[in-house]
């Protein structure tokens, strides 16, 4: 008998659980897509038609939420972008010895479940929390003007939800770069801001990228803080594939959505690479 | 950005500089100038304060007290970048998502020049690296890494280069030829360059001048054959090349030359060359410049009688002899193997001579080791 190299020996763990856990499903997914409803069955019996055309109607069906999903991402991974730059700078340049302390307490939220955490904000958010009552003394907000269930909390919690995984391979990517570039930026005649943008910014790309990619993905398709913190108007795709799938028991559109989620992500995060180009950086 | 500090030039004037980071001094009261258009090495072992010395000029770290001139401009406080000075880093700090030629006109487009081209092509060819243009740093080798980090700086034209350890990273024979380059470069451009390194011989090559750093301080200045023939204190005398250090006592003066009692021997050492304040000494005497002969063969000059061949090693160009004094002492003896006489073998009787201009004096109170523990060879890089 031919001899198996071992390298392909070490693969066949993980191709095994990648085969019996995401690729069976994704083939039972998409045969589930194009079903349709058994006519006088009960309630959750399909059979399999191939129709296309779900893909068609649950798309046009749900077009608002779509949109609402890529912007709510959009919106909380720039802004969690602009929360964790400075924090993984600071942790990486500035922080000495409190480094280690200060990396556990990004990643601290971890220790608690997700769910609890949102619920927390919801409380955080709410009437008898400090925040409503504290803008209202100052004027920010009108004593008309709730938060919760509002677009601006489902925002706010899906930046705070996902802010560890902008900030530690922005982090990693900071740490890494070499203080002294940045020094000899500064002996070459470039101020801080264009150190910054020069060096800094440049470096850090691939961390940039990482971190945007880690956050936009789940946020697209988390459907959590929008049940949470939101309301009916707040209502993002994971949304309605929740309850698609749980509630109205319609297997083959909640599938349909699955897959063009996962279409629209991908051909966004392609379009998004080739643009910002880090196969040039190092 | 083309302000008095940015367009400043002349000579470097360090005047009373400390730097201290809590109770550590790094460098202690310490004052220097440099002359416009020379090559200035500062020189010592790890931890002497030459590398914060040479940050504070670039602007990296500002000095607790003291302040920093260029010509007549007073750039104590200035920020490195509105300073005339570049840098080449200890690790060339390339940036490593730039081409060469980015990198080399990075300092130009901060400044916002023009012919940026042509100044870069220059350079390049100057380092005779023209063809890499294109490629990215980590494509390069060591050596061609250290001759971009030097392209960098220099194209900028800067009143003043500095060079952290340039090239510490390299091998020995990349190094000598660098140095050889480098002293070229120098002489090429006529800029003035300030080269901290903790390897004597590398300062030597290449530098004008030399402070030699220990401590915080400087312990002594000048040319490099000035601090090798006339050391004025024990950690000098053995840190650059190697001494023998005898302990005596001055004992009278013969005109221009001053008379020294060795352990019972009597020998003279020109009086210009004394650095004692009082009657006890430590004569000094470079290893190559004894002569050894048997006890029955006449010798001019200085001569200490009643040695004994320790060891011998023959190394090619010359044989090292340890020679074993009465008074228990041993000196290291180098021999040219120029003249066809077969070496002395161990246990061999023999004298030791000397010519009496070849001797100096340090004061009878120093530690005669200084300078020895730290070989530069065993130092890692910072």
């Amino acid at each position: 008998m031919k001899k198996i190299s071992t390298p392909y020996l070490l693969l066949l763990p993980g191709f095994a659980f990648l085969f019996t856990f995401f690729i069976l499903p994704i083939m039972n997914l998409a045969q589930t897509s194009t079903q349709t409803r058994i006519e006088n069955g009960d309630t959750g019996q399909y059979e399999q038609t191939l129709r296309f055309a779900n893909y068609f109607d649950a798309f046009i069906e749900n077009r608002e939420q779509f949109t609402r999903s890529f912007v709510y991402a959009l919106i909380a991974t720039l802004l969690a972008l602009l929360i964790s730059y400075p924090l993984a700078y600071a942790l990486a340049f500035k922080a000495g010895k409190f480094k280690n302390i200060l990396l556990v307490l990004v990643i601290a939220p971890f220790f608690t479940s997700f769910l609890l955490r949102t619920v927390a904000w919801k409380q955080i958010l709410g009437e008898e929390g400090f925040v409503v009552p504290s803008l209202r003394t100052i004027g920010i907000i009108s004593e008309s003007t709730t938060l919760t269930s509002t677009s601006f909390a489902v925002i706010m919690g899906m930046t705070y939800n996902f802010l560890p995984f902008m900030t530690l391979p922005l982090y990693a990517s900071i740490d890494r770069i070499d203080p002294r570039t940045l020094e000899a930026s500064g002996d070459l005649y470039a101020n801080g801001f264009t150190t910054f943008r020069r060096v800094t910014l440049p470096l850090s790309m691939p961390g940039v990228v990482a971190g945007t990619l880690l956050t936009f993905i789940p946020a697209a398709g988390d459907y959590v803080n929008a049940q949470i913190l939101g309301s009916p108007n707040t209502k993002m795709i994971g949304n309605v594939i929740e309850s698609r799938y749980f509630r109205v028991v319609d297997y083959p559109t909640a599938a349909a959505l699955s897959f063009t989620l996962m279409a629209a992500i991908l051909i966004l995060v392609t379009l998004y690479i080739r643009k910002a180009g880090t196969e040039e950086l190092v | 950005m083309a302000d008095s500090a940015n367009s400043a030039r002349g000579d470097l004037k360090l005047t009373r500089i400390t730097k201290s980071y809590g109770d550590f001094t790094a460098v202690d009261d310490l004052s220097l100038t440099i002359p416009e258009g020379s090559f200035f090495a500062l020189l010592g072992p790890s931890g002497c304060g030459k590398t914060t010395t040479l940050r504070m000029i670039a602007g990296l770290e500002e000095p607790t007290v003291g302040s920093i001139h260029l010509g007549s401009t007073d750039i104590t406080t200035t920020k490195p970048y509105q300073r005339p000075i570049n840098t080449v880093f200890q690790n060339y700090a390339l940036f490593p998502h730039l081409t060469i030629f980015e990198n080399i006109a990075f300092g130009l487009r901060r400044r916002g020049l023009k012919d940026i081209d042509e100044a870069v092509n220059k350079v390049l060819n100057l380092v005779e690296l023209p063809h890499l243009a294109q490629r990215k740093p980590t494509q390069l080798s060591g050596g061609q890494q250290q001759r971009i980090a030097l392209a960098r700086a220099i194209v900028n034209r800067p009143a003043l280069l500095l060079l952290d350890e340039p090239l510490g990273a390299l091998d020995l024979k990349l190094r000598r030829q660098m140095q050889i380059e480098l002293k070229w470069i120098q002489k090429e451009v006529g800029l003035t360059f300030v080269h901290v390194t903790h390897d004597q011989e590398e300062a030597m090559t290449m530098a004008d001048t030399i402070a030699v750093m220990n401590e915080g301080k400087i312990e002594q200045m000048g040319s490099p054959a000035d601090l090798y023939d006339n050391p004025e204190t024990a950690f000098v005398a053995n840190f650059l090349g190697q001494s023998n250090l005898i302990k005596g006592s001055l004992v009278g003066t013969d005109g221009d030359s001053l008379v020294a009692d060795l352990f019972g021997q009597k020998i003279s050492l020109p009086r210009n060359r004394s650095h004692a304040v009082d009657s006890s000494i430590f004569a000094g005497i470079r290893p190559e410049k004894f002569r050894i002969s048997l006890l029955q063969t006449p010798t001019s000059g200085n001569i200490l009688s009643g040695g004994k061949i320790e060891d011998v090693s023959y190394i090619g160009v010359s044989t090292q002899y340890q020679v074993m004094m009465p008074w228990g002492q041993e000196l290291m003896v180098f021999e040219q193997n120029d003249d066809g006489v077969a070496p002395f073998q161990i246990g061999d009787p023999v004298n030791i001579s000397w010519e009496p201009v070849f001797t100096f004096a340090l004061r009878g109170d120093e530690d005669a080791e200084a300078g020895t523990e730290v070989m530069p060879e065993d130092l890692d890089e910072e």
